[in-house]
């Protein structure tokens, strides 16, 4: 179909133009010559693993940074290119370019009018003219398709919502050139169709849009051209009509990969089929409550036996975070109980639960996972530090020794395990996290995002540590936002909506469309109730 | 690996050097403002610290009481924690050691005197700082305000609890201790004759030797100073972060409690007001350009001594004040400097990665794969 849409490539005119690209950021490169040229009226797809440098890419398009050599063109009103290297936020948006952040950069306590017309106010003398921005904002709403409320406050809005505001935001300053960084990154199946529907109205009313993203079907669903990134190069150009995930997949990892997440449900798990073990981790209506938000995480039962992994699928910001911190210990429960290897473990300290067979490998690594100044081999024992001293002194040797194991055992690189964690990249940094929770004896694992930023290599590595755990009889529960990766990896799938399981299926009984509806709130019994909570 | 070693090292001495250069450059122009010439200036602040055996041990007395406030402030910094109460923990602890001398008998064995009063040290300084350490756990209130005030706090109380009770008539000192004198170095070498330094500095290089040893061998300093980095990732690591942030204060206090012994033990052997006014507050600079290391403090210390010794010195040709405002220029070139230094190791290191960068041609055509 998009084939149809741009049938003569050539004769199209382009919008925007990036070459040679360079951008560092101390000692890291984050572009090296990398390229980009966008055809106007299309949705092109900016691709490539997390670190390649898409995100910084865009950046420089839009602004927010300066690239250290490299030019850039964007096609003008009347239909020119113009040389805009080296531009400003400022100046970009008044050429009509865009950009929608991963992280929304609203105020939640203003209406969605008010957010929207932001530091363009209209005016009525020296007054805002309300009447006006919500006007014209339902006007926008309207025309393009995204549908919210103008006058609820943003902070009452559902993250797909605020999401819709931040793209009202470029189009209501005249946006012709719309940059997405990783939008569905938060947003549920449904909300997902209806931005693709939103993004092709766009493009049929002449707007150009450029996706970024890493994730294979989306592409293969809504864009026309693709551009894809390695380590801040920019090594393949395709038309969607004529590729396949396969090729797009060995263009940004440079070889061959098993592919086992591309059709989310063909690659069911294999083995331990019906696993009856054990309990090994049981919550019984785990309670708790964040100075913010009370019942974050409210009444959840759910029980993890060993032998299994158990899938929690859901959109984010739904109380699974705050449910793995209740369980590892770090967030107080307000009610409930949660036993480890069949021992009440509710009121024991995070070294206590260690103690007793839980493992963690937590969902930031930045902020928890790794004290990024210590050496490799000092992340090592994160945790464990008590089980490598003699007396009160740390036994150095030993330490050591278990760093050599472990680089070498989980193929950490470099191998040296004197250099600080923060020098690695995101995957190795992972690997030191996994290595950690998964090299050491434990019952129950909790794996929260274990992939989030990390290449394709290392997630093959780390996928199959965790199917290599369920065969050896441990008890792993896995917190997801990427829907196909919990697909590709559970025995049994929970959805976790306004801090309630929703429901749980096991996998034979799984998909992403009958997912879909749990994870929205709009199947599941107490999605009103839990949702004004 | 050798390479980023060496950009380590470089990082963490460039910036003393040179902010002492900088220092010396102003301190030029400072000189050349009383009319006086530079050379002749700095060359009678060497003679007068380094060039004579009472100048060393003025010297070596100094960065003694420096070195025990600098290792206080830089195992705060290292927990990630301000303390800024050294004056008052330095105050308590030459008042308690004072105290325990007072009270033991006289034929009480000088080893177990001086034992007894450097542990009373450790306790005044550090139930001062378990103060601020237990409001800080407990109430989430912050060091930096608490600390600094807690010092007005304990000057006021030790100055009523010496002129009301046991001063000695027409002064505002203790009378002398009766056991735990230190041993000036002038008994055993009579060429330091005059000058106050003793034996104290030997307990301040075991100190600092015993607080490396504590933060980078053992569990407890591996906690300490992971709290300090990343205080999520300690307590993900099941560190008591509240419990780690309280013992480092009290620790941090106990050490600039333990300065106290120099003065009290070591020099006049009685406990006096304003004992060491200032040396509380000069271990911060101590620390800063020590770079929270003990033996990168041990250095700064004799650094920092030097120069208000040599202020003494120089007073002949240009007012003492001159050499406060040396002080002052390095701790102010240091604050820039760190940063600043770092910043311009790594721009050299950028500017070798764009070079690399550039060896792959910038306009060489993409592949057009999948065509």
């Amino acid at each position: 179909m998009s084939a149809a849409r741009v049938p003569d490539v050539s004769a199209t005119p382009v919008a925007v133009r990036m070459t040679g690209i360079v951008k560092t950021f101390g000692e890291t490169i984050a572009n090296r010559g990398a390229s980009l040229e966008v055809k106007r009226g299309e949705i092109h797809a900016l691709v490539g693993e997390n670190g390649a440098g898409k995100s910084t890419l865009m950046r420089i398009l839009s602004g927010m940074y300066a690239a250290d050599a490299g030019s850039m063109e964007v096609e003008t009103a009347s239909g020119e290119l113009r040389d805009v290297t080296g531009w400003n936020t400022a100046e970009a948006i008044d050429a009509g370019v865009g950009m929608v952040h991963q992280h929304f950069m609203l105020v939640p306590p203003l209406t969605v009018a008010e957010n929207v017309v932001l530091g363009r106010e209209p005016k009525r003398g020296v007054t805002i003219d309300r009447r006006a921005a919500e006007q014209s904002v339902a006007d926008l709403s309207a025309r393009s398709g995204l549908v919210v409320p103008p006058t609820a406050k943003v902070a009452d809005l559902s993250v797909g919502e605020a999401q819709r505001v931040e793209i009202l935001k470029a189009l209501y300053r005249g946006a012709k050139i719309l940059i997405l960084d990783e939008p569905t990154a938060v947003l549920s199946p449904p909300e997902v169709t209806q931005l693709w529907d939103v993004l092709r109205k766009l493009r049929a009313d002449g707007g150009t849009i450029i996706l970024i993203t890493h994730k294979l079907d989306e592409v293969m669903d809504v864009s026309d051209a693709i551009t894809v990134m390695r380590a801040g190069e920019t090594v393949a150009r395709l038309r969607t009509s004529e590729t396949t995930p396969r090729d797009i997949a060995r263009a940004m990892v440079g070889r061959d990969v098993a592919l086992a997440l591309d059709a989310a449900g063909t690659a069911a798990p294999s083995g331990a089929a019906a696993p009856n073990g054990a309990p090994l981790l049981e919550l019984r209506s785990v309670r708790v409550d964040s100075p913010r938000r009370a019942r974050v995480v409210n009444d959840v039962s759910l029980t993890v036996a060993a032998g299994e992994i158990v899938g929690i699928a859901g959109v984010e910001g739904n109380g699974q975070t705050e449910l793995i911190e209740a369980i590892a210990g770090l967030t107080p429960l307000s009610g409930g109980e949660i036993r480890i290897a069949g021992a009440d473990a509710s009121r024991l300290t995070v070294r206590g639960r260690g103690d007793a067979g839980l493992s963690h490998v937590p969902e930031d690594r930045h902020r928890r996972g790794l004290v990024l100044d210590y050496s490799i081999a000092d992340n090592l024992i994160l945790g464990q530090q008590h089980r490598f001293a003699r007396r009160a002194q740390l036994d150095v040797a030993r330490i050591d020794e278990h760093a050599r194991r472990r680089v070498a055992e989980f193929d950490i690189r470099p191998a040296n395990p004197q250099l600080p964690a923060r020098a690695l990249s995101g995957g190795n940094q992972q690997k030191i996290v996994i290595a950690r929770e998964m090299g050491r004896d434990f019952q129950v694992l909790l794996a929260a995002q274990p992939t989030r930023g990390v290449d394709v290599g290392a997630i093959e590595f780390i996928h199959d540590r965790l199917r290599r755990a369920r065969s050896e009889g441990k008890a792993v529960l896995l917190v997801s936002a990427d829907l196909a990766e919990v697909l590709a990896l559970s025995d049994r799938i929970a959805v976790m909506y306004g801090g309630k399981i929703v429901t749980v299926l096991p996998r034979s009984e799984a998909s992403a469309e009958v997912l879909g509806p749990y994870m929205t709130g709009a199947a599941g019994v107490a999605m009103r109730g839990a949702g004004a909570a | 690996m050798n390479e980023t070693r060496k950009t380590q090292l470089l990082e963490k001495l460039l910036p003393p050097v040179v902010a002492l250069l900088v220092a010396i450059v102003v301190g030029d122009f400072l000189i050349l403002t009383f009319g006086q010439s530079p050379a002749a200036v700095y060359r009678l602040l060497l003679e007068g610290t380094w060039g004579n055996a009472y100048g060393i041990g003025q010297v070596l007395y100094k960065a003694t009481t420096l070195t025990f406030t600098g290792l206080a402030v830089a195992l705060g910094i290292r927990a990630g924690l301000f303390n800024i109460g050294g004056e008052g923990q330095l105050a308590a602890g030459g008042f308690v050691a004072a105290l325990i001398g007072l009270a033991l008998p006289a034929a009480t064995p000088a080893i177990f005197g001086i034992l007894l009063c450097t542990i009373g040290a450790a306790a005044g300084g550090g139930a001062v700082g378990a103060v601020p350490g237990w409001l800080r756990a407990r109430f989430g209130a912050h060091e930096v305000i608490t600390t600094i005030m807690l010092n007005f706090v304990v000057l006021a109380l030790l100055g009523w609890v010496v002129s009301a009770k046991i001063h000695v008539p027409e002064s505002l000192h203790t009378p002398e201790i009766r056991t735990g004198a230190v041993t000036r170095l002038s008994d055993i070498m009579p060429v330091f004759h005059g000058s106050a330094a003793n034996l104290t500095l030997l307990v301040a290089l075991a100190t600092a030797g015993a607080v490396s040893w504590y933060l980078f061998k053992t569990r407890r300093g591996y906690e300490l100073r992971a709290v300090g980095l990343q205080p999520d990732a300690a307590e993900y690591g099941g560190v008591d972060v509240a419990g780690v942030r309280w013992r480092a204060l009290a620790i941090s206090g106990a050490l600039a409690g333990m300065g106290g012994i120099n003065f009290v033990l070591g020099y006049k052997r009685y406990y006096e007001e304003g004992f060491a006014t200032g040396a509380g507050f000069l271990g911060i600079a101590v620390a800063l350009v020590g770079g929270n290391s003990p033996l990168g403090i041990v250095i700064a210390a004799l650094l920092f001594a030097t120069l208000s010794q040599g202020g003494l010195a120089v007073n002949a040709l240009v007012p003492k004040q001159m050499v406060d405002v040396l002080q002052a220029v390095v701790i102010l070139a240091v604050a820039t400097a760190v940063p600043a230094v770092r910043h311009s190791i790594r721009a050299s290191a950028k500017s070798v990665a764009r070079s690399l960068v550039r060896k792959t041609p910038l306009d060489a055509p993409t592949p057009e794969v999948g065509k």
